[in-house]
């Protein structure tokens, strides 16, 4: 096997044992991005130059015995909404299109400090708006499994690179499902942490009370390592959970036998793709005969998640997005009359389709006479949902089902379809609503040989066990180890 | 037709905190521009607010001193608008969870007191500033002011003239500087005041429909504001026109306010809940000890001034009008002793420099120590009143300890009986014709020489002695 396609802590062996060097690892994935990605599309921004000298400080570090993260000497990536001292942030968006960000978030920091070494951006959804990585201002990125197919989104970049061996690992974001469904249709394992977990400073910001960064990797080890180099209280993010984290390696335990397992009967009910469906039952079926027990049971009020979903997040997003004004910095339109008219230019050219849908449908949402009938229900509903979910935690120790209603679908497939791209949200936006953290497996293929992924919804601040439910199911399957051809 | 003036303010006052409410930029006034900020405060993608305590302890301590509730729960919001000195697009503002609510503060108009109602305190992020180039057609933004801590004080509709609004407004800055809040200086902006004002005929119950009136920076323009707009409203009324919501904008100089936007073009805010911040707990502890540190406020100080010191009630509200006097009073006070004369001269004196230098009680030159040094040479027979008089300005104008002004120039008293008898000899010489009126019964002619003799010795001499020796040699 090639270094590329190793995951973080094969090649974490092969550098302590110095069988390799960082440098000569960074390279080989340089070399991966090189060849692969005017196919694969994953980057916006690759930063070869730099990340060969890291790579040479990092092993010298190393040689020293001074590099004590597992993390130390692998080469990621991160999607392109997490700013990046230095280094062009453009969120995808022809409105950043020059933003080179004079500070790094907090996430970016803490994988520097644990000597990681950054190869690049990653494409995205514009403003991570979107299901496919088709609304990136830049490019499209082709699902690597099938490259007439997206990838998923809005990480569709840090997914595809993951799988491609474009990069060993990468963050993504997650405000409906971001990170859980690209894994899904790219076959790759992600993380949305427990809202508060990872610090959202320097997150360029969608949603705020929906937003998180989380991991994409290949397998759940992987995951789990990530995981302990990001999470952490942040006294620069008021909403960052100041608890004790726990050491997630501690979860990788290959035994669930006991463990309740809750199925939702919404979740593979209509609308789910068969193929998807059985997958997804099969994946359970090996649950079960590793020793938990699993049951369906009803989770109320699924169908109100989605349009609560897409009132709260458009709604703080058009106030998010209005700092993008041509004023201060990133996209100004050429030509304006006035005060007015520049901001109404700008903003015009600088946002794409979705964007500027989200933007209206959030602005007439918060707007004086429609306040009460959608924005404070969609908070009423929110309630009603984290409800439901902590009755079921009284019962269940986990929550498993599909991540998507179906596998990767064509490019151009839906992009003109608005809403049957939203319907594609169902099984991950409640997750988002109610806070909880997420964890995406891969579980099997369809007939066209596409991953299918498996989602386990946890209790709050419990990411352990879903990372050992998810590590005792891939020590018992191959899926995990499935790499496409490109 | 009779009318009456209902009144509401709006008052904005920067909280003196070191630090901005969501970043740690300097709050301080007048650096260069751009100089006072960070990707903070100036609303770069993807940063985060984090909330100053400080700015709710000064804001608790507001609404603590002006009798208001303060909630255990209070939340922040978002008030969506553009214009280039907001960054964000959006004041991180409260909207129906203010930290401190139901508050009142009593004023004194014309010899009666009055309870103006405060609605509610919040918190807020004050917004940049634009600065027009008059050669260009550019405009720049200057971030320095984005994220200063602001209170915005809303009080009922209780005021009935300007008279009542000036004063409630003085009554609120002298509470905020006592409790350190605030510097409340209105030139730079520290402490700005919006008008809600309507008319309704006298008798009338239902309020009329009301104006805002915005840029009034100073006491005077307050004043002149309210009348100008009050005046206006009566006479639309009074040619049966009907008065238009709106906001109005006062312009000082030509004395008129000009409409800038009405009802229907009004800004809807979208409010929503700030989701990058938690809401605001007071836990009831913190709100103790908040309570217990409050200083001494403006009317109990006034009611202690009335009933250690014995001053009138006039001269206590006017020195404890403002925290300045009133410190400056007390620290003279305790270094004298005599505390009628320290007022005496700040009621006269220092007042009458202050308001010929254009200077505000802030701005006092001198130490409290001198008026106290000073005091204490007139009671001391060292210098005579009128000279006190002489040596008091020229302290206010050198800061110079009036010891050393009254050795520098010479001023003591003179009370040598042989001096002062040659004065008085060579006076009655000079004088013959009013000797000869005092003899022939005028008695007004004795008050005229002893002028005489005080001119001779440039006002020092010891007035008792001229008085005496004069009349000795007028006997003789």
């Amino acid at each position: 096997m090639e270094l590329y396609e190793l995951t973080a802590h094969e090649l974490r062996d092969l550098i302590r044992s110095r069988k390799i060097s960082c440098v000569e690892l960074t390279r080989s994935v340089l070399d991966r991005i090189d060849r692969i990605d005017s196919k694969i599309g994953s980057y916006i921004t690759v930063c070869a130059d730099k990340a060969i000298e890291r790579s040479k400080e990092v092993q010298a570090k190393i040689d020293r015995g001074e590099a004590k993260s597992p993390l130390a000497g692998i080469p990621m990536a991160l999607k392109d909404n997490i700013c990046t001292e230095g280094i062009l942030t453009t969120c995808a968006s022809k409105m950043l299109y020059n933003f080179i960000p004079p500070y790094s978030a907090t996430v970016a920091k803490k994988l520097y400090s644990e000597d990681t070494i950054l190869l690049g951006k990653l494409n995205m959804d514009e403003f991570a708006m979107g299901s496919s990585t088709e609304n990136s201002y830049f490019k499209k990125t082709r699902n690597p499994w099938d490259v007439d197919r997206v990838p998923g989104g809005s990480s569709g970049g840090s997914a595809a690179s993951v799988i491609a061996g474009e990069a060993v690992f990468a963050l993504g974001s997650d405000t409906g499902g971001s990170i859980r469904q690209p894994a899904s249709f790219c076959g790759v394992v992600g993380m949305k942490p427990t809202y508060g977990a990872v610090s959202r400073f320097g997150l360029v910001a969608f949603a705020s009370s929906l937003d998180q960064i989380g991991p994409l990797t290949k397998d759940v080890t992987d995951c789990a390592l990530v995981l302990n180099a990001i999470t952490g209280h942040d006294p620069m993010d008021s909403t960052s959970a100041d608890i004790d984290y726990p050491d997630y390696t501690k979860a990788l335990v290959n035994d669930i036998k006991g463990m309740k397992i809750g199925i939702p009967r919404e979740y593979i009910g209509e609308g789910i793709n068969e193929e998807v469906k059985k997958a997804v039952l099969d994946a359970v079926e090996v649950l079960r005969k590793l020793g938990a027990e699993c049951e369906e049971f009803s989770l109320p009020i699924t169908e109100y998640a989605i349009p609560a979903y897409y009132l709260i997040s458009s709604a703080e997003a058009s106030s998010n997005l209005a700092r993008y004004d041509g004023i201060k910095y990133g996209y100004r339109a050429e030509k304006f009359t006035d005060l007015l008219d520049l901001y109404m230019q700008t903003r015009s050219e600088g946002f794409g389709p979705e964007v500027k849908r989200r933007i209206m449908l959030g602005t007439y949402a918060l707007s004086s006479g429609y306040y009460d009938a959608y924005y404070k229900k969609a908070l009423q509903v929110r309630t009603l949902i984290r409800n439901g979910f902590d009755e079921a935690f009284s019962r269940y120790d986990l929550i498993v089902g599909p991540t998507a209603p179906t596998t990767a679908y064509k490019i151009g497939e839906k992009i003109n379809n608005p809403l049957e791209m939203y319907l594609g949200d169902i099984y991950t936006v409640s997750v988002n609503i109610a806070g909880l953290p997420g964890l995406v497996i891969p579980c099997g293929t369809d007939s066209n040989n596409l991953p299918v992924g498996l989602q386990l919804i946890g209790k709050p601040f419990d990411e352990s066990t879903l990372l050992r439910v998810g590590y005792t199911f891939e020590q018992n399957t191959e899926f995990h180890k499935n790499r496409p051809r490109i | 037709m009779d009318y009456e003036i209902v009144i509401g303010l709006e008052i904005h006052a920067e909280l003196s905190t070191k630090s901005k409410i969501y970043c740690s930029c300097t709050t301080e006034f007048g650096g260069e521009p751009n100089t006072h900020c960070c990707p903070i405060c100036t609303g770069m993608p993807g940063v985060l607010p984090v909330l100053n305590k400080k700015v709710v302890e000064y804001a608790v301590r507001a609404g603590l001193a002006t009798n208001c509730t303060i909630p255990e729960f209070s939340k922040q919001d978002r008030k969506n608008y553009f214009y280039p000195d907001l960054p964000k697009a959006y004041q991180t503002s409260q909207y129906d969870l203010p930290l401190c609510k139901n508050g009142y503060v009593d004023i004194e108009v014309g010899g009666t007191s009055k309870r103006i109602g405060i609605t509610r305190i919040h918190i807020e992020e004050d917004a940049g500033k634009l600065m027009h180039d008059e050669w260009d057609t550019a405009s720049l933004v200057d971030y320095n002011r984005c994220g200063v801590p602001l209170i915005e004080i809303v009080t009922e509709p209780d005021m009935r003239s300007a008279e009542e609004a000036r004063v409630f407004l003085e009554k609120i800055k002298a509470i905020l500087q006592y409790i350190g809040v605030s510097d409340c200086k209105m030139q730079e902006g520290s402490l700005r005041a919006d008008i809600n004002l309507s008319v309704r005929p006298k008798g009338q119950k239902e309020f009329g429909t009301r104006t805002e009136m915005k840029n009034l920076n100073s006491f005077k323009a307050i004043v002149r504001a309210i009348e100008s707009e009050a005046r206006r409203q009566i006479n639309e009324i009074e040619s049966g026109e009907v008065i238009v919501q709106e906001t109005r904008r006062w312009d000082d100089n030509k004395g008129i306010s000009y409409a800038m936007r009405n009802k229907e073009e009004a800004h809807d805010y979208r409010y929503f809940p700030e989701p990058d911040l938690v809401p605001i707990v007071v836990d009831r502890e913190w709100l103790e000890q908040i309570r217990a540190s409050l200083p001494e406020l403006p009317d109990a100080r006034k009611k202690r001034y009335i009933e250690e010191f014995g001053l009138p009630e006039y001269d206590a509200s006017i020195l404890t009008g403002s925290k300045a006097l009133a410190d400056f009073f007390e620290e003279a006070v305790s270094k004298s002793k005599n505390a009628k004369a320290v007022s005496n001269w700040m009621m006269g004196d220092l007042m009458r420099l202050l308001k010929d230098r254009d200077m505000e009680a802030e701005d006092i030159p001198f130490p409290a120590e001198y008026l106290a040094k000073l005091i204490s040479l007139i009671d001391k027979g060292t210098i005579s009143g009128t000279i006190a008089k002489k040596v008091f300005e020229k302290m206010f104008d050198t800061k110079k300890d009036p010891e050393a002004i009254v050795k520098e120039e010479g001023l003591e008293v003179v009370s040598d009986e042989s001096t002062l008898r040659a004065v008085v000899r060579k006076v009655l010489e000079n004088n013959a014709q009013s000797v000869a009126d005092y003899k022939g019964g005028k008695e007004k002619a004795f008050g005229f020489l002893v002028g005489q003799a005080m001119k001779e010795t440039k006002g020092k001499a010891d007035p008792k002695l001229i008085n005496k020796l004069l009349r000795e040699e007028l006997e003789n």
